[in-house]
């Protein structure tokens, strides 16, 4: 059976996340040919929602009010279920992200129903739909299915592609007005960490050091790197406890699990705890100077050397090949 | 303050994972708190310290899950619970564990009630919420500083790398992200005493619960190990060369560049 499924579109900063479309891609194989509603909240978002619609939504619905502007779960929960009460989905679609992460739960607590959270991909289509996920930061993987009552699931970001962007595709784009009262949270500030405005979630390119880094300063050549492959910068947990960097990068077990294009490991072991968060990238690079290091058995390339050697190196060779390209 | 933490029984992050016959082969593994739960415990145990009170730690589970309720009890919380269902249910999805959580809660009055972020094992990160949800008071998530002043909470949490200062009030729940806090080790005293402080057991039975309100709403089909990586290709000869060679694998070869 066709099903309507609704995805929810996340902006940052005034531009929508990728994350948006590889949701509704989700959406797509969900819905066995049926419809694909996307959802847009904030205080002025209209002028993002033909996006939506270029990369595969076949209408989106905008919700605005002032009270939107910033995430809270109270507000954006107001609206969503709003938006669910009109339109009666069979499916709901929200990327694992820290927005999606922290208002899933609510909804689907309020509904009454299942939610698969953190999926990495789908078998299947429609009433058959499988969804795969991590379990144990990736050393395992589960297949789970929805027993019955709505299908409700977050994706994780860069793991579903997004379908191709049609320009020449239109859809109804209509606003539906909400009243959000009651507000429990008051967001005060927000410090904006992540220097370089990649998030290290969704990035194709991930510059990882451990304790090898030996400084908070020994991290700058990796973020030099990341700067020129527009990637983002992590780290182990070795490296956090030596306090060289900020917990919010830490990749492992405890912290991030990321699955980028690349993954360049400096100065980085190899503890089990760490492969859990890295291991299902796409190509891993390992540079570390001892040979027998644990990280050279998931590398896909590895280069035997002092990091600060190889980095600085490998910024200046990927410089070329951007001009040349 | 009448302070609540769950608390989860996961496997050691130091354990591989063996499936056999399509579940998790739990038999010889070592088993710890939730590392993001011991982060809510030590918190639960400052905010007891400096504003008086009592704190509880929840589980749900097993009778094994008993040995990491006498840890946190060990580490300075006051009363612990085991809401167990090892007999009752075979399987327990998030709704179900939120759901018979506050069937338990609901009539306890917590003020505030700590949690993990994420349990790393199943990884979801949905009970809080949802329990929070289910009583009716509100929820911030992934939380590095926590200030209580009257009812008056003021916040930091973790937004992907940002940090989000925002003001809110009890009762409340939240769950904890890494830098919270430090937490402690028990200490040799703490686990003398933690023998002697009282360990409450229920059942299903006892909360009014039908096995038939708490069926799971979605069902693992199955589980399996991710293919094993070969081990790649380490480069050899003289290290400007191994640079321009690793670049151009990564540009022709991998084409993720």
């Amino acid at each position: 059976m066709s099903k309507k499924v609704l995805v929810l579109g996340e902006a940052r900063e005034g531009a929508l996340r990728n994350v948006s479309y590889e949701a509704i891609a989700a959406a797509k194989t969900i819905s066995g040919g049926g419809e694909v509603v996307s959802v847009l909240l904030g205080d002025s978002v209209k002028d993002l929602a033909g996006e939506l619609v270029k990369f595969g939504a076949d209408r989106v619905i905008t919700v605005e009010h002032p009270h939107l502007k910033q995430y809270t779960s109270d507000g954006y929960g107001q609206a969503i279920l709003a938006v669910i009460e009109q339109e009666s989905p069979e499916a709901i679609v929200f990327g694992h992200t820290a927005l999606g992460k922290d208002l899933s739960p609510k909804i689907a607590s309020k509904l009454q129903i299942g939610l698969v959270s953190d999926v990495t991909s789908i078998e299947g289509e429609g009433d058959d739909a499988v969804y795969i996920r991590p379990i144990y930061s990736g050393k395992a993987f589960e297949k789970v299915k929805v027993k019955n009552g709505i299908q409700f699931i977050t994706i994780r970001p860069n793991n579903i592609a997004p379908l191709v962007k049609d320009d020449s595709k239109t859809g109804d784009v209509t606003s539906l007005s909400v009243d959000i009262t009651s507000l429990r949270t008051i967001i005060k500030e927000v410090v904006r960490k992540s220097s370089e405005g990649v998030d290290l979630s969704e990035a194709k390119v991930v510059i990882a050091g451990g304790r090898g880094v030996k400084s908070e300063e020994g991290f700058k050549p990796l973020q030099e790197l990341a700067n020129v492959l527009g990637g983002a910068v992590g780290a182990s947990r070795g490296a956090c406890d030596a306090d060289y960097c900020d917990y919010s990068l830490q990749i492992g077990q405890t912290g991030k699990v990321v699955t980028p294009d690349l993954y360049i490991a400096a100065g980085i072991s190899g503890a089990i705890q760490h492969l859990a968060g890295m291991s299902n990238s796409k190509i891993i690079v390992a540079i570390n100077k001892d040979p027998e290091a644990n990280i050279f058995k998931v590398a896909d390339y590895g280069i035997v050397g002092d990091l600060f050697e190889v980095i600085p190196m490998l910024t200046e060779e990927f410089k070329k090949l951007k001009v040349n390209a | 303050m009448n302070i609540y933490v769950l608390v989860k029984r996961t496997f050691d992050t130091e354990e591989k994972i063996v499936v056999s016959g399509g579940k998790i082969q739990e038999d010889g593994a070592e088993f710890i708190i939730n590392p993001y739960d011991e982060y809510a415990i030590e918190e639960a145990i400052q905010v007891r310290d400096a504003q008086g009170g009592e704190v509880t730690v929840l589980t749900l589970g097993g009778e094994d899950a008993e040995k990491q309720l006498r840890t946190a009890l060990a580490m300075g919380a006051d009363k612990a619970v085991l809401i167990n269902i090892e007999d009752d249910l075979e399987e327990v999805d998030q709704f179900a564990a939120a759901f018979i959580i506050s069937e338990y809660l609901k009539d306890k009055n917590p003020d505030l009630i700590l949690a993990g972020n994420v349990a790393i094992d199943g990884g979801s990160g949905q009970v809080g919420p949802r329990l929070a949800e289910l009583l009716g008071i509100n929820y911030v998530t992934t939380i590095t500083n926590l200030e209580i002043d009257g009812t008056t909470v003021t916040i930091k949490r973790d937004v992907e790398g940002d940090t989000e200062v925002l003001e809110t009030s009890l009762p409340l729940l939240v769950t904890a992200q890494q830098g919270l806090n430090e937490p402690r080790y028990p200490s040799l005293p703490g686990i003398m005493k933690a023998k002697k402080k009282p360990l409450e057991e229920v059942e299903l039975d006892d909360l009014d619960i039908d096995e038939d309100d708490v069926e799971a709403k979605i069902e693992t089909i199955e589980i399996y190990l991710p293919p094993k990586k070969e081990a790649g290709k380490v480069l050899a000869g003289d290290l400007a060369d191994q640079v321009r060679e690793l670049v151009e694998l990564l540009h022709s070869e991998a084409k993720v560049i």
